[in-house]
């Protein structure tokens, strides 16, 4: 479904990604995991045809994202933006509108999905009139799903899609999104720095340090036979202190 | 440019430059012009010659000269001194018959004098003329210890104090720059000796003050005629020879003094005066009977002036916003030109666009329109291209383009900063069309320039006071207009994305 063959981009004096391959099997999540600057987004945008690679190629159902035209992602990846990224001028009715109004979905055809996607993300058909400003972070995360979800794309791609949360909220929408996920047999690209999100949703994990591919696989075989002394620093400095894992 | 075309649009819509057959009397913006001026439309009123347009208060010898020129002014009051050093550039010309032969072929005329000179004089406090002796200009050459204050224009012609100063051997131990209304306060208090003068000034009338002469005859001949276009003269010989029967040899130095005194001193309007000239009389009620009517009708070239010029920067400023955020170095090219153009001083402006639109209201709203264009373009760029990207990298991903993005994402979310640049430009162009006087585009202007000719803070107030509640009310319609226009979910956050 998705596949990136020895991805290379540099932005000036800085390599973003260096040689980099990855291939997501259809209906499976993956989770881009890396420090700040690893190149991590990068590998999101090329997927997007955001950023067209130096060298190498990607491809995602079936098309070259940036090169096959300008139209050619939409229907076929649905994206959620960093923090929600909904539309503050438009409702959240506007916003989930957005990409089927692009796509020159009639009104009724339009209206049906988004009854439908509310009730699929237990989004309050009440609150869909409402702007972003007026809703709160879960709201809005769930507002920024529906969006993506609308032309029923058979790719996901969520940057940090719950970075700004709270932590009880966080946990929340991390299970909801490993039930969608599961229900709707999406293939998923998630970029986070949480690897506890990895675990949850059960997907393997390409562990990017500096734009290179340090490691990949679950997070059992990063756990258990990490390649370097990194992968374990990495996945370490994420993991609960000692006395919380004791009480809890 | 873009917008060529709808600008040639609103300027065919542009009340036209004359009415069939009516006089355009045309006049600077200072006492004497106003008035000469206003008698001239009086006589031609009363002797049955048929409408009069009045284009009085105009900026400046550079602009009644391209005026009359160019044809949009019939004729004005001018005096034989500026025509020659001025319009002719020789200052041989001199003679009335001279200055006649040499402007014919420039399809121009002069009437015979009127009867007074008005050239440059120095004037000095009458205590101090006693205790020093001081009589003539030579006299100044013994007395080195005084001090002078000049109008900019006096210190800097060359007809004026530099010529002076070689031509009688003169040296002052002071001299500085003053505004003309301030230097009869500044003589008077003391605080400097000599000042410039004109030597038709109403101050003249007052005691107290002494006109030294001019005894080895350097000040020019400044004889008052009017400059009249030739094919006027002969297409309406009649209106000229009413014209001439008036003001021809009809007007003596003490006469002219008596009149500025009346308008500058004791506060007379110009259209009182000029009827007591001609045997006739304006009452006080008249008076502002008729400054009312006059408010209403200025109140509504204002708005023309504002609304229009506004409109077609709105017009044409919003794709020159756009292309400028869509094409960085275009833009920067194109942000460059919008500013250069606000550099131009805006009477500089005025000036160089009368032998292609005459003067009056189409002349100011070009220029209106070109300084409206800045906050504008400026606004719209800077909205454009300081939105969030991922906003616009979402609109990508999902094959937004084109129109329909500009139109669903880009504008609405941008139109915070670009509904505050209408604003400025708005706010801005009520200010500046205050100028638009100078060219006789009417207006507010019209008033304040009036009163700033007369030195008389009424009429200065009665013309500021309507453009700065006008510019007040534009900033409150435009606060109501931005709950229409800005969608509410940006005014809750304020462009940035959630």
């Amino acid at each position: 479904m998705i596949g990136v063959r020895h991805v290379s981009k540099r932005f000036g004096p800085v390599v973003a990604l260096d040689d980099v391959s990855l291939d997501v099997a259809p209906g499976t999540t993956h989770v881009l995991l890396g420090p700040s600057g690893s190149g991590k987004s990068t590998l999101l945008r090329v997927l997007l045809g955001l950023v067209v690679p130096d060298a190498g190629e990607a491809q995602v159902d079936g098309v070259r994202p940036g090169l096959s035209g300008r139209h050619a992602l939409a229907g076929r990846v649905g994206y959620v933006v960093q923090e929600g990224g909904l539309y503050p001028h438009l409702t959240a009715e506007g916003n989930v509108r957005l990409p089927a109004q692009a796509a020159g979905w009639s009104r009724a055809r339009t209206d049906a999905r988004v009854r439908e996607l509310a009730g699929l993300v237990g989004f309050d058909d009440a609150m869909l009139a409402r702007y972003p400003a007026e809703l709160s972070g879960g709201q809005r995360q769930r507002v920024g799903l529906m969006r993506a979800l609308v032309l029923d794309p058979p790719v996901l791609v969520l940057d940090e899609p719950l970075g700004a949360l709270d932590p009880i909220v966080r946990a929340d929408l991390q299970s909801e999104l490993r039930r969608l996920f599961a229900i709707l047999g999406k293939t998923v690209v998630l970029v986070t720095h949480d690897v506890r999100e990895a675990v949850v949703l059960g997907a393997t994990i390409t562990l990017l340090r500096a734009g290179r591919v340090v490691q990949q696989g679950t997070f059992a075989e990063l756990a258990r036979h990490p390649v370097e002394a990194f992968v374990t620093e990495f996945l370490k400095a994420q993991a609960p202190p000692a006395e919380l894992r004791e009480h809890l | 440019m873009l917008g060529l075309t709808l600008l040639a649009v609103l300027l065919a819509a542009t009340p036209g430059l004359a009415a069939d057959g009516a006089v355009r009397i045309g006049s600077k913006s200072f006492t004497e012009s106003y008035l000469l001026a206003e008698i001239a439309a009086q006589a031609l009123e009363a002797g049955g010659e048929g409408r009069v347009e009045r284009r009085l208060g105009l900026g400046g010898t550079g602009i009644t000269h391209r005026a009359v020129a160019h044809g949009s002014i019939d004729v004005y009051p001018e005096y034989t001194g500026t025509i020659a050093l001025a319009i002719l550039k020789d200052p041989a010309a001199t003679s009335v018959e001279a200055i006649r032969a040499r402007l014919r072929p420039r399809g121009l005329t002069v009437s015979g004098p009127l009867g007074f000179d008005n050239t440059y004089a120095l004037a000095v406090r009458e205590d101090v003329a006693r205790r020093l002796g001081l009589a003539r200009i030579s006299d100044l050459a013994r007395h080195p210890g005084l001090t002078g204050a000049f109008t900019s224009g006096f210190l800097e012609r060359d007809d004026g104090w530099p010529g002076l100063r070689r031509h009688y051997g003169l040296q002052l131990a002071g001299v500085r720059a003053i505004e003309h209304a301030l230097a009869y306060q500044a003589l008077g208090s003391g605080a400097v000796d000599v000042i410039d003068v004109f030597s038709t000034d109403g101050h003249l009338t007052r005691p107290g003050l002494v006109v030294l002469e001019d005894d080895r005859g350097f000040f020019p001949a400044y004889s008052a005629v009017l400059l009249a276009r030739l094919d006027f003269v002969e297409r309406r010989p009649r209106a000229w020879a009413a014209l001439e029967r008036t003001l021809v040899g009809r007007v003596d130095g003490p006469t002219i003094r008596r009149l500025n005194a009346l308008a500058d001193l004791e506060g007379r309007s110009v259209r009182q005066v000029a009827a007591g000239f001609l045997g006739r009389e304006v009452t006080d009620d008249d008076e502002r009977a008729r400054l009312r009517r006059e408010l209403l009708t200025l109140t509504l070239e204002h708005l023309w002036l504002v609304a229009a010029a506004v409109a077609a920067a709105v017009v044409v400023g919003l794709p020159l916003g756009l292309l400028a955020a869509r094409r960085a170095r275009l833009g920067q090219v194109e942000l460059m030109g919008v500013a250069v153009l606000q550099t131009i001083p805006a009477l500089a402006l005025l000036c160089f666009m009368i032998p292609f639109l005459g003067i009056g209201t189409t002349p100011a709203l070009v220029a209106l329109f070109l300084y409206a264009l800045l906050p504008i373009v400026r606004a719209t760029y800077t909205g454009l291209v300081t939105l969030d990207r991922r906003l616009l990298e979402f609109a990508d991903v999902i094959g937004l383009t084109g129109w329909r993005r500009l139109a669903r994402v880009e504008l609405p979310l941008a139109s915070v900063p670009i509904l505050a640049g209408i604003k400025t430009a708005v706010v801005w162009t009520v200010g500046t069309a205050t100028l638009a006087a100078f060219i006789g585009g009417g207006g507010y202007g019209s008033l304040i320039v009036r009163g700033l000719a007369l030195d008389d803070v009424g009429t200065i107030l009665a013309g500021a006071i309507p453009a700065a509640v006008m510019a007040l009310v534009f900033h409150g319609l435009f606060e109501a207009l931005d709950r229409l226009v800005i969608p509410r979910g940006l005014r809750l956050v304020m462009s940035s994305p959630v």
